[in-house]
């Protein structure tokens, strides 16, 4: 049976939106993770958006965390995906950060294996040439005692 | 509910890893040609035959905008009403049934087709995800359901071991489904010595790559009756959504499946859904799933999924038996799977189970879409 190739590709110019931007743009310029938070319930939100899904405002008081937050689950990937130039494995982790009510999906390196852990705590590290994207943070590592 | 609807004939492809000898349109009507022989309806515009079709298909899988076009043909979408659906098979069953119940039609043929043979599953998942948060972290719903089964397992002790139990139970109720594509008669310690894909998921804990169609036509009472003398009645529907961003959930629990299934239960009457439904056909993609979506059903409490299994009560032979087609781990494509678990719940219904075939009056069927069940359906079927 004969297979007819196809592809689709597309460019995209998705907006970060005022929200969005704001946050991606400190990122880039000075390494400081902003969050978001409702007036109405008090809940932080990271990554930010302009909407709280809960109350239905739109908000705008921005908090600035500290960046280190504890490690709320994980997985090692142990296949190749298409959608990054990186080599397997890649260890995932979604992060809760200090002062904040929602979990961030980031890398974890720098940590072995068998430290892995739900519990951990972890601090960012920042790429030293920063694009204004959510890559700008290379990945999360354990904290460093002292 | 003033007027019942009913399910008068359900059909089903043999799942296959691969399907180059049809098209999707070819692949579509096997199914739709099956339930035009089995009941006789022909398409019609007077009210005697299908009055409509809904159709759940996905432009990126299908690798053409409006993926539904290239089915029209098929589905009677000729000078005719045709409506898709992108989620999952079990919402166009779920949309027919309203368009039913709104009075508009009688008579409506819902039908779900993927070839996930033809292109790139994690392609497809991580366009799926917030383009300026998520897309750029690589993320596919194979990563996203490690990261739930860990957090399943952190928060309630849940086992791998007991996660794999459902592997062997689902592969071992395949041997006796004809449908099913990949049957087997597996040892936990076959699962669990399978390679990793994503800690602590295994190639024997994810849903295998499948090309495959299924097709239900639905029926106003007085026409289902006429149509079958075997009508499967839908009872009670419920469906519910859960936050976009993946962080903001707590993954441990599925509060959206335990709200749709209140849902559908209380629409159904049901208070008690061990003892009122005799049979539960699920979307488990992964292993953890069933156990965590046993217990979203209401099935045992929070943390007792695992339990649940040792337990046997989820056996083909046990007293709530959970996926005795062999369930989606046995092979079942993306947006069929909600679909054909409707179906499977119909033929247990009809008792056209064959050796698969369990003791049962009501039956529970549930679909799902998106990453670790973001969206759920929850449907209740009576005879």
């Amino acid at each position: 049976m004969l297979l007819f190739p196809g592809k689709i590709i597309m460019d995209y110019s998705h907006a970060a939106g005022r929200v969005g931007s704001r946050f991606l743009a400190e990122l880039k310029k000075s390494k400081r993770l902003l969050a978001i938070r409702c007036r109405t319930c008090n809940r932080v939100y990271i990554p930010p958006r302009l909407t709280c899904k809960t109350c239905f405002h739109n908000m705008e008081d921005w908090i600035e965390l500290d960046g280190r937050g504890t490690l709320l689950t994980y997985t090692t990937v142990y296949y190749g995906e298409p959608v990054l130039d990186r080599e397997a494995p890649t260890t995932y982790g979604i992060i809760r950060l200090d002062g904040a009510d929602t979990g961030l999906v980031h890398f974890l390196n720098e940590v072995k294996q068998q430290d892995l852990r739900v519990g951990l705590r972890l601090e960012p590290v920042f790429k030293n040439e920063r694009n204004g994207n959510i890559l700008d943070i290379k990945y999360f590592r354990p904290i460093k005692s002292g | 509910m003033s007027e019942r609807i009913g399910i008068v004939a359900v059909a089903q492809t043999k799942y296959q890893k691969s399907r180059p000898d049809v098209r999707e349109s070819e692949l579509v009507y096997e199914v739709v040609e099956k339930l035009l022989t089995e009941t006789g309806l022909r398409f019609t515009d007077d009210g005697t035959g299908i009055d409509a079709a809904v159709t759940c298909s996905h432009d990126h899988w299908d690798g053409v905008t409006i993926s539904s076009w290239p089915i029209a043909d098929v589905t009677g979408g000729h000078l005719r009403p045709e409506e898709k659906v992108a989620e999952d098979g079990i919402f166009a069953a779920y949309y027919a049934f309203i368009q039913i119940l709104s009075g508009h039609y009688d008579v409506v043929l819902v039908t779900a087709h993927t070839k996930e043979s033809q292109t790139s599953k994690n392609l497809i998942e991580n366009s799926s995800f917030d383009p300026v948060y998520h897309q750029m972290l690589g993320l596919d719903y194979t990563m996203c359901a490690a990261l739930q089964a860990k957090r399943y397992m952190y928060k309630y002790g849940i086992t791998e071991e007991q996660c794999a139990r459902v592997v062997v139970k689902n592969k071992k109720n395949a041997c006796k489904n004809p449908n099913a594509q990949e049957p087997a008669e597996l040892e936990i310690g076959d699962v669990l010595s399978s390679r990793p894909l994503a800690y602590p998921i295994r190639y024997l804990d994810k849903k295998p790559t499948s090309d495959g169609a299924c097709a239900m036509i639905l029926a106003r009472e007085e026409k289902a009756k006429k149509l079958t003398d075997r009508p499967v009645w839908i009872e009670g529907v419920g469906s519910c959504y859960e936050g976009y961003y993946i962080g903001d959930r707590e993954l441990g629990d599925c509060e959206n499946l335990i709200k749709a299934a209140k849902s559908a239960y209380r629409m159904a009457g049901i208070s008690d859904p061990k003892k009122e439904i005799g049979v539960f056909e699920i979307s488990e993609e992964y292993s953890y799933q069933e156990l965590l979506w046993t217990e979203g059903l209401g099935l045992c409490d929070k943390g007792r999924g695992g339990t649940l299994i040792e337990s046997g009560a989820t056996a083909l032979d046990g007293e709530i038996p959970v996926n005795p087609s062999g369930g989606l781990l046995s092979g079942v494509p993306t947006n069929v799977a909600g679909l054909s678990r409707v179906a499977e719940a119909v033929i247990q219904l009809q008792g056209k189970g064959g050796d698969r075939q369990v003791s049962a009056r009501k039956a529970l069927a549930q679909g799902m879409c998106g990453p670790c069940g973001q969206l759920q359906c929850v449907m209740v079927l009576g005879i």
